[in-house]
């Protein structure tokens, strides 16, 4: 008898291994789609020599091979796939297009012909091609079958690589100073016309000094474009450009696995630590990911104490409780909000009413605070996420043993002391959970930060050394609005397709670090006070 | 807590209907004896079993509640209670749960007023002063009467902050002052050998014995008269527990403690007097030995003898 009884429910458990499995399968599968596409990026890739049969050559890197439905066959019932292969030529200015597809059938021979060079420049893009010579100084010649080739391309490199740093900090210190002294001289005559004649001869020298400076840093561009470099893509016209033009080059053909494994790290830090260029599109994408980070911390430092505090007025404070009890729902709605609507809130109160204000009464140059910036987006995030942080505070305080709260009191503690003393430090680590789990829903925020101060491009950091250090009123950029950017703004969709998923992968990886993070101050805290009792 | 009080009330209302069963059947005998001992107590044909009637009366009491009430809503608790403690004793409160002695001792700090549908009526006056003054101030109130309770309650802090959180809060923070206190406090709690090397590291790495030792620290940290402990043996195993009492023991020459127990031994080790809890009301208070071996009630003598509760 006993055998036979069936025990009821227990055949349904398949049923919730399923549900975990589906939600663990999707999130690998996602997170599997942007490793990949993100990391292979950064993979060199072979640079194939394609003659088709119509007699064309085609160079590029080979992205991938795909299928596509041939209409031109009009029978259903016959195969009407055709492979392709979807090609990255580069070479904008020759081609036109940076991608495209070629069906297999066209191709007659590849080839992989070790002389090509990958070769990053600041406008177009990527050449692939095979190079000629160098000229230094319109004088001296190096073709490429010199031994010496090699070398003096790379020298050449280092040195307009030198000289361009030289000029970016030159224009930025030399000529930054005089400009904004002679932006604040006219800044006080604007102000009071009486002060013009004062300053006239000072204002004079400025300028004199700014036009010097001018003249010097424009010989220095000119020095950039002394060198020179030839090179020929297979079935167009010998092109040069100048060594100033040059970000980057390497031999995709020549390297081997150990090779490609440090270009590809090589490929990784470049794009994490330069500034994006043409459209965003080129580059790396630094100013954005330093913008997320420095906004992501700006917002979880203002959204935990008000979280904190707002929690702990409602639940040790606040009376009577069915008002609470509305309240606590109110708050957790508050959540559900589409993100948007905080973004409108953000421009109309923080930018338009707080922000213009502060111009008024401070009668700074319009539009100051009175207009997107980090300060305000910062703030529209820390309000979208303080729902998450009241909550989770709220239960950890819950979370506190009675006994606690009461040795406290019996030590002759007031519930202030009580709560600041033992609640909130027995809390901590739920505090630290729910500034974790905002920090992952900001970080990750797109529609309300286009309204309060994200823009497309600002390549100047929110955080600098000039004075005051932290720029609260910039505009700034954000990963996030950047895949947005790339992925439906950008003028070639296909060839900005890699960069979104790099910039997603990146995104990933903040959120991820951060969250580590904090996840490890929590284990800390946590383990310090290890216990049976939480 | 309120419904808690409630169903706790009910359970002991169970009880009362057996008990007033067996009571008839008892009472012929604890009549008899009354007239062996000479001494003609009350009767319980009256169904008053007010306070004692010993012949010591206690000078000077340190605490002494008088015709105190205690409600919780509109479930009365505590029944015109009429007690004094005296100096420098251990005074233990028995009975069955929901008789509201931990109620009673837990108003002798006001630690009742976190609770929000509490009443009382009466007086517990502690050193000359009705401790239900709205001019006392109770937290200076609750450093005299410290408190130790049933599950031991460490801070999540250091062993060495959880001794002197009582300082911490008046501002107290000269360190060899702070140094002295903590091993003065751990020293008479018995537990100033154990811990003092790791008198930085967490409270909860202490064995459970340990951290209700630590706790008795913590309350005797502000020199207070009273410790008040409230069944504090409950959760420890039986070597703890005697290291406890014996903590108690030596205790009892400074301060004056009230303790709630369930464990009828434990009463009659270490307490002077004992009083007797039934359904909020009073039944008997004496001299430790004489509630148990000579209770004056038959009540009390089926609890302690086991027979109920």
């Amino acid at each position: 008898m006993a055998e036979k009884t069936k025990i009821k429910g227990e055949s349904y458990i398949w049923l919730n291994a399923m549900g975990l499995s589906l939600g663990i399968i999707m999130i690998v599968f996602l997170l599997g789609l942007i490793v990949k596409e993100g990391l292979t990026v950064f993979w060199p890739k072979k640079v194939y020599q394609i003659e088709t049969t119509d007699n064309q050559t085609i160079v590029g890197e080979r992205v991938s091979i795909g299928t596509k439905i041939n209409t031109e066959i009009i029978d259903a019932s016959a195969d009407r796939k055709v492979r392709e292969w979807y090609i990255y030529q580069g070479n904008k200015d020759l081609t036109g297009q940076s991608f495209r597809y070629l069906e297999e059938s066209k191709v007659k021979s590849t080839s992989f012909p070790e002389a090509f060079i990958r070769m990053e420049r600041m406008e177009y893009g990527n050449a692939i091609a095979l190079p000629s010579k160098i000229v230094l100084d319109g004088k001296e010649e190096i073709l490429a079958s010199d031994e010496k080739f090699q070398e003096v391309l790379e020298s050449t490199i280092e040195k307009t690589d030198a000289l361009r740093d030289q000029i970016h900090e030159f224009e930025k210190v030399e000529i930054g100073k005089v400009n904004s002294e002679i932006e604040e001289i006219r800044l006080e005559i604007l102000e009071d016309e009486t002060l013009q004649e004062n300053y006239a001869d000072e204002l004079k020298d400025l300028e004199q000094q700014y036009e010097k400076l001018r003249l010097e840093a424009s010989e220095m561009h000119e020095q950039l474009e002394k060198d020179q470099f030839f090179y020929t893509v297979p079935g167009y016209q010998e092109k040069s450009v100048t060594f100033g033009e040059i970000v980057r080059f390497y031999y995709p053909n020549q390297l081997s696995l150990g090779g490609r494994f440090v270009q590809f790290i090589d490929n990784i830090i470049y794009f994490i630590k330069e500034k994006p260029r043409e459209a965003n599109t080129e580059g790396g994408i630094f100013p954005a990911l330093f913008g997320t980070f420095v906004m992501t911390v700006l917002m979880s430092l203002l959204v935990t104490p008000f979280g904190v505090i707002a929690a702990v007025f409602m639940h040790e404070y606040a009376r009577p409780e069915p008002v609470v009890r509305v309240l606590r729902i109110a708050i957790n709605n508050l959540a559900g909000v589409p993100s948007i609507v905080f973004g409108v809130f953000g421009l109309g109160f923080f930018v338009y009413f707080i922000g213009q204000s502060i111009d008024d009464i401070f009668n700074l140059p319009p539009p100051t605070f009175g207009t997107g910036g980090l300060m305000w987006a910062s703030l529209t995030l820390a309000l979208l996420t303080l729902p998450v942080v009241i909550v989770s505070t709220e239960e950890s305080l819950n979370a506190v043993p009675k006994g606690i709260r009461e040795a406290s009191l019996a030590c002759g503690s007031t519930k202030w002391q009580m709560i600041w003393r033992i609640l909130i430090p027995a809390s901590l680590p739920g505090i630290i959970t729910g500034m974790i789990l905002a920090m992952a829903r900001g970080a990750g925020e797109v529609a309300p930060l286009m309204l309060v101060g994200v823009v497309k491009l600002a390549p100047d950091l929110p955080l600098n050394t000039t004075y005051p250090f932290i720029h609260l009123d910039q505009k700034f950029m954000h990963l996030g609005f950047h895949i947005y950017d790339l992925g439906f703004q950008s003028p070639d969709s296909e060839a900005a397709k890699p960069m979104v998923f790099a910039t997603t992968l990146l995104l990933i990886t903040l959120v991820i670090t951060l969250n580590l993070f904090g996840i490890i101050v929590r284990n800390k805290i946590r383990n310090k006070y290890a216990s049976s009792a939480f | 807590m309120t419904v808690d009080i409630q169903s706790n009330s009910k359970e002991a209302d169970v009880k009362n209907t057996g008990f007033n069963v067996e009571e008839k059947s008892s009472s012929s005998r604890v009549l008899e004896r009354n007239v062996k001992d000479g001494s003609n107590l009350m009767s319980p044909e009256t169904g008053q079993y007010l306070s004692n009637n010993n012949t010591d009366v206690i000078e000077n009491p340190i605490i002494s509640v008088k015709n105190f009430d205690f409600s919780y809503g509109n479930n009365k608790v505590l029944h015109d209670i009429n007690l004094d403690v005296p100096e420098k004793e251990i005074v233990a409160f028995i009975g069955p749960s929901g008789c509201g002695k931990s109620t009673l001792l837990r108003s002798m700090n006001r630690m009742n007023d976190l609770v929000d549908v509490a009443n009382y009526e009466g007086e517990i006056i502690i050193r000359d002063q009705n401790i239900f003054d709205p001019a006392l101030d109770v937290i200076g109130l609750r450093r005299r009467v410290g408190m130790v309770f049933q599950k031991s309650n460490p801070f999540p802090k250091s062993i060495y902050e959880n001794v002197i959180f009582g300082l911490r809060i008046i501002g107290e923070n000269r360190k060899s002052f702070l140094d002295e206190t903590v091993e003065r406090c751990l020293r008479s709690a018995a537990l100033w050998d154990e811990v003092k090397d790791r008198l930085h590291e967490s409270a909860f790495g202490l064995s459970g014995g340990q951290m209700q030792r630590l706790c008795i620290a913590r309350a005797i940290a502000n020199e207070p008269e009273i410790v008040l402990m409230d069944e504090p043996c409950s959760a420890l195993d039986p070597v703890a527990t005697v290291k406890v009492e014996e903590l108690m023991l030596e205790l009892k020459k400074n301060y004056t403690i009230v303790i709630v127990t369930h464990n009828m031994q434990q009463a009659s080790r270490v307490s002077d007097r004992t009083a007797f809890f039934y359904l909020g009301e009073l039944v008997e208070y004496a001299k430790t030995e004489r509630i148990f071996s000579n209770p004056s009630n038959p009540k009390t003598e089926d609890y302690i003898s086991g027979r109920f509760g």
